[in-house]
């Protein structure tokens, strides 16, 4: 694998990643438990767009091929997508949702304070104003899932639900691969096990206030990476990809 | 007692003809206030509703641009069914109330948003003709008596040009692409231009609620000036991208200087009014299952809050 290589592989990752949540809490529009909270929902689904559009991009500059964020976003199948299996599962409710929120935002708090430092210039100014839409994110799932955890038994219920079944999908956030390894040398790429610490410190104190059990350690779900997802992907795909793929001629 | 009544709506209707703007803690008559929350009740609920065959295409947005504008478009829509409802609870009703009038039939959407999106280029026809008419609509509201209701106004349109602008770009976009595209657009007019007419309601000589809102200055338009007006605007602009009205008896009166346009369905239009229409039930059955499925979660908010307050004060 060469640098380039590399660092297409991992902004294509990150534009997955925001891509696919996005896809997800898009979903909620006109869906939510009450109006504010539907636009609340839109307006992160719509700041997960603008970053997948803007890592695309640099994916797309990076490969070298003349590929766009669309041709890469509409024309690639599930196996060429790299995302975490947590941002592909079904929304499930409103707990399932913010539980997601709170563990995907809290890492990306950790993470992209440390990608503004990166040696790439595209990637630490991508991170720099990510880092202040993924602040209000943390801040919002955070307050929705103390809010319902200590609000009435079936709230509670419902996010301790929630918090156990993604509980093994937060594993694969922390992976390291060869590109990471690569890109790390050259201070490019985060070191996401030095992530690890802050991360189950600060969900293990959220949780705390919302009167929630963590989980036991166990095995963690994987395959992301590799481009071995869930069945779920599939059908997001098919979906989004529907008109670029039954009229490959047109633009839109 | 009778008397007093009467003077009341004296002094209000001059204070009315004198063109002064009537605010919450103005007297008014019950007449005004019942006619103004049935009005702004139904606006909010179409924002809300309209939001429905929109989100029938996020998902399937055929570009990343495409996806931000249709999702920022169906959330300023939320945003102004948030205004509206806001402005109709100045006038002592609540949120909760609305909607529940909403679910038990008893308050209306507009009727445009029962018919279904069935194509990506009916969201070029819903931005370029539903918020093009709804323009026209609400330019003439910017005006109306009750201050709440005319401010909201005048922040909403200006989001509505843009969805217009938005919508009508997506259309002349397909318009100048593929046969395949070109073909879905003008499918798109054909299904949508006699619903986007219908929402002026009906002539003026069967509108049964002309009297009072004009008196008042709630209304300040007719329901025929304002779809001539529409229709004026948007011929041309369909004629620029090569897309055909599908009216054959659309013609330029030349003595009136606006067009003439065929015989509306009317009797579709009460049909659709009366719940039969396409997307009725899905509708509502849509709304009502997502108010109840949310339940859980407001409940939660407001036990949690309740705690605070309690802790707060113990
Ligand atoms: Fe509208
Ligand atoms: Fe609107
Ligand atoms: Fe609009």
């Amino acid at each position: 694998m060469t640098q380039q290589q590399a660092l297409y592989n991992y902004a294509l990752r990150l534009g997955d990643n925001s891509l696919i949540l996005s896809a997800r809490l898009s979903e909620w529009c006109s869906n939510a438990p009450f109006l504010e909270e539907d636009l609340a929902l839109t307006n992160m689904a719509l700041d997960l767009i603008g970053r997948a559009q803007a890592m695309l991009k640099y994916a797309g500059e990076v490969e070298g091929k003349g590929r766009t964020e669309d041709d890469l976003a509409y024309r690639r199948g599930e196996r060429d997508y790299y995302n975490h299996l947590i941002m592909e599962l079904p929304n499930g409710d409103f707990a399932y949702t913010m539980v997601r929120q709170l563990f995907v935002s809290t890492y990306e708090l950790f993470f992209f304070e440390e990608l503004q430092k990166s040696t790439d210039a595209t990637l630490a100014a991508i991170a720099a104003k990510t880092l202040k839409e993924v602040k209000y994110h943390h801040l919002h799932a955070k307050d929705w899932v103390i809010r319902l955890g200590d609000g009435t038994a079936e709230s509670n219920a419902r996010v301790q639900k929630a918090v156990n079944a993604l509980w093994m999908y937060t594993g694969e956030m922390f992976e390291m691969d060869h590109a990471d390894t690569m890109l790390l040398k050259e201070g490019i790429a985060v070191n996401t096990d030095n992530l690890k610490l802050g991360w189950i410190q600060m969900v293990t104190q959220i949780l705390a206030l919302a009167n929630i059990d963590l989980p036991a350690d166990g095995y963690m779900q994987t395959g992301g990476r590799k481009g071995i997802h869930t069945e779920y992907l599939g059908h997001i795909l098919s979906e989004m990809q529907y008109l670029q793929r039954a009229y490959p001629d047109a633009t839109w | 007692m009778e008397q007093a009544q009467e003077t009341l709506l004296r002094e209000f209707e001059e204070k009315i003809e004198c063109g002064f703007a009537i605010e919450p803690k103005d007297k008014m008559p019950a007449g005004y206030r019942k006619h103004l929350i049935r009005q702004m009740s139904q606006h909010a609920h179409s924002e809300v509703i309209g939001m429905q065959p929109e989100g029938n295409w996020v998902t399937r947005a055929p570009s990343l641009r495409a996806k931000q504008i249709l999702l920022a478009k169906i959330q300023d829509e939320g945003g102004h069914g948030l205004y509206l409802y806001s402005a109709a609870e100045t006038l002592g009703v609540s949120r909760d109330e609305l909607i529940e009038q909403l679910h038990t039939g008893k308050a209306k959407y507009s009727n445009i948003f029962n018919y279904p999106t069935l194509s990506w280029a009916d969201i070029g026809a819903i931005g370029w003709l539903v918020d093009g008419a709804a323009i026209v609509n609400q330019v003439s509201l910017q005006r109306t008596s009750y201050g709440p209701y005319s401010r909201a106004m005048v922040r909403i349109c200006k989001e509505e040009s843009f969805h217009q602008r938005q919508g009508y770009e997506i259309m002349a976009k397909m318009m100048a692409g593929t046969a395949d595209q070109k073909a879905m657009a003008q499918d798109a007019m054909n299904r949508w231009w006699w619903p986007s007419l219908m929402m002026f309601g009906p002539h003026d000589s069967d509108s049964p609620h002309t009297g009072d809102a004009f008196r008042w200055k709630i209304k300040r338009h007719s329901n025929d000036e304002l779809r001539q007006k529409f229709i004026d605007k948007t011929v041309q602009q369909a004629e620029v991208i090569g897309l055909t009205i599908p009216d054959k008896d659309l013609k330029w009166n030349e003595a009136k200087q606006c067009y003439d346009h065929g015989e509306i369905n009317w009797e579709e239009f009460y049909r659709v009014i009366g719940g039969d229409g396409p997307c009725n039930k899905q509708r509502m059955e849509h709304h009502i299952r997502v108010h109840n499925e949310g339940a859980w979660v407001r409940e939660a908010a407001e036990a949690y809050r309740a705690k605070q307050q309690y802790s707060k004060n113990a």
